[in-house]
């Protein structure tokens, strides 16, 4: 078998930043903002940073086993992948390709949340029709980061990301 | 934060800070399990999805906690080893915690004084010297504010509704009165652990715990009853006959297989 070349940074980036949220799977972890840092040392040990959404987030390790599955695909076979708390993580830190994404998986995109200390509750807009006429059904939805709303315009019931 | 202002007069013991960081898991553990047990037996099924979610976010904060409180231990013990394998008086969640579901009513009068005092409990501890408790709370405190604002709307949305529905809630705050001053109480650990930048002095929080839980009440037509009782013991292992039934559940299956995997 001949000598395969070892993967080049940008390549190992690539892989683990296209590893998809096991629960919003239209979301790359680099969309979502969990993705947090990747070392390359000398060796070719490769370690990957990721921080949960919320504390009691089930994915992570479903994450943590994709991610040496990515890196295991471009020849990345010494891996560890580290789970950090802080900084803590916030839905601003979904970027603009992923916040477009739910928008068109059918998930209303988290308000920013800024730096100001009190939460703004804003009307949410239905992912499906646009309307602003809309209704939270309940504060906690189908997984801990949504809550479930539904829409008086096109009677659709639809989840939406909350701001954290 | 200007860390140069905490220097410590005495650095804590690692004993100290586990013995701090089991108790707040403790409360987020056994929590976990009774918001889990109305998965299924709420009053709607948004509600099942609601305290499940609380739920998760309790649990994934005792799994922190609990994680830290081994490591700093170090005997070897693993989040799963302190949640399934210690015995009920090596629990230190204060009583409140561990009391049984009851009436909705109940639950909902417990959940707002607990997750008011978690939410002003890790509000102050986003400032421990002890980065990695920091660190817990600094997640956590976005999660409880949550918790209370649910429990903020059913208190008021219960208290001001019907004859009926004022009538339980009104027995839940009652019933669960008793069990609140334990979560205000200072000791030699906290008080040592507080002077020195690691902990939050639980007798700091009471004041502005019990503003914000009387603001709701009295929004809500409700009365803050006087604590004829004072239940406590939690913090050193001593808890209510209920308890027993909580670690049965939740520890039978580790208990049954030891060491099993999945």
């Amino acid at each position: 078998m001949s000598q395969i070349a070892p993967p080049q940074p940008a390549a190992i980036w690539q892989a683990v930043a296209s590893v998809l949220d096991p629960e919003v799977p239209v979301l790359t972890i680099e969309d979502l903002g969990i993705l947090r840092d990747l070392h390359l040392d000398e060796s070719g040990h490769v370690e990957v940073v990721i921080t949960p959404t919320y504390s009691g987030c089930p994915a992570m390790d479903a994450i943590t086993a994709d991610v040496v599955e990515a890196l295991a695909a471009v020849g990345c076979h010494d891996v560890s992948v580290r789970l950090v708390l802080a900084p803590a993580w916030t839905t601003d830190w979904i970027s603009e390709v992923g916040r477009r994404k739910l928008q068109t998986y059918g998930i209303a995109p988290p308000h920013h949340r800024g730096d100001g200390p009190v939460p703004v509750a804003l009307s949410v807009r239905c992912p499906q029709c646009g309307s602003a006429d809309t209704r939270e059904l309940s504060r906690f939805g189908s997984t801990a980061c949504k809550s479930l709303w539904s829409c008086r315009s096109c009677l659709e019931p639809f989840d939406s990301f909350k701001a954290l | 934060m200007p860390t140069s202002t905490r220097h410590l007069a005495t650095a804590p013991s690692n004993a100290d800070v586990s013995r701090y960081a089991l108790r707040l898991g403790d409360d987020a553990l056994i929590s976990a399990q009774r918001m889990g047990e109305w998965i299924a037996a709420a009053p709607q099924l948004e509600e099942d999805v609601a305290l499940g979610n609380i739920a998760l976010d309790l649990l994934g904060q005792a799994r922190a906690l609990l994680t830290y409180a081994g490591q700093l231990e170090g005997a070897g013990r693993d989040e799963d080893d302190l949640a399934y394998l210690r015995d009920e008086r090596q629990f230190l969640n204060a009583q409140i915690f561990e009391l049984g579901n009851g009436d909705f009513g109940f639950t909902v009068a417990r959940l707002l004084v607990t997750s008011t005092y978690q939410h002003a409990l890790y509000a102050g501890l986003r400032h421990s010297a002890d980065s990695t408790l920091a660190a817990i709370a600094a997640k956590a405190v976005k999660e409880v504010d949550y918790h209370r604002d649910h429990a903020t709307q059913w208190t008021l949305r219960l208290g001001d509704g019907t004859a009926e529905s004022h009538r339980r809630m009104q027995q839940g705050v009652d019933a669960v009165w008793p069990y609140v001053s334990e979560l205000f109480e200072s000791d030699a650990l906290t008080t040592a652990l507080a002077a020195s930048g690691v902990a939050v002095d639980p007798n700091s929080l009471e004041e502005q715990v019990l503003v914000y839980v009387e603001q709701v009440l009295t929004e809500a037509t409700l009365t803050r009853p006087e604590a004829t009782v004072r239940h406590t013991g939690g913090r050193s292992g001593i808890h209510t006959e209920q308890f027993g039934y909580v670690l049965a559940e939740m520890q039978h299956l580790a208990r049954s297989h030891p060491g099993a995997k999945w």
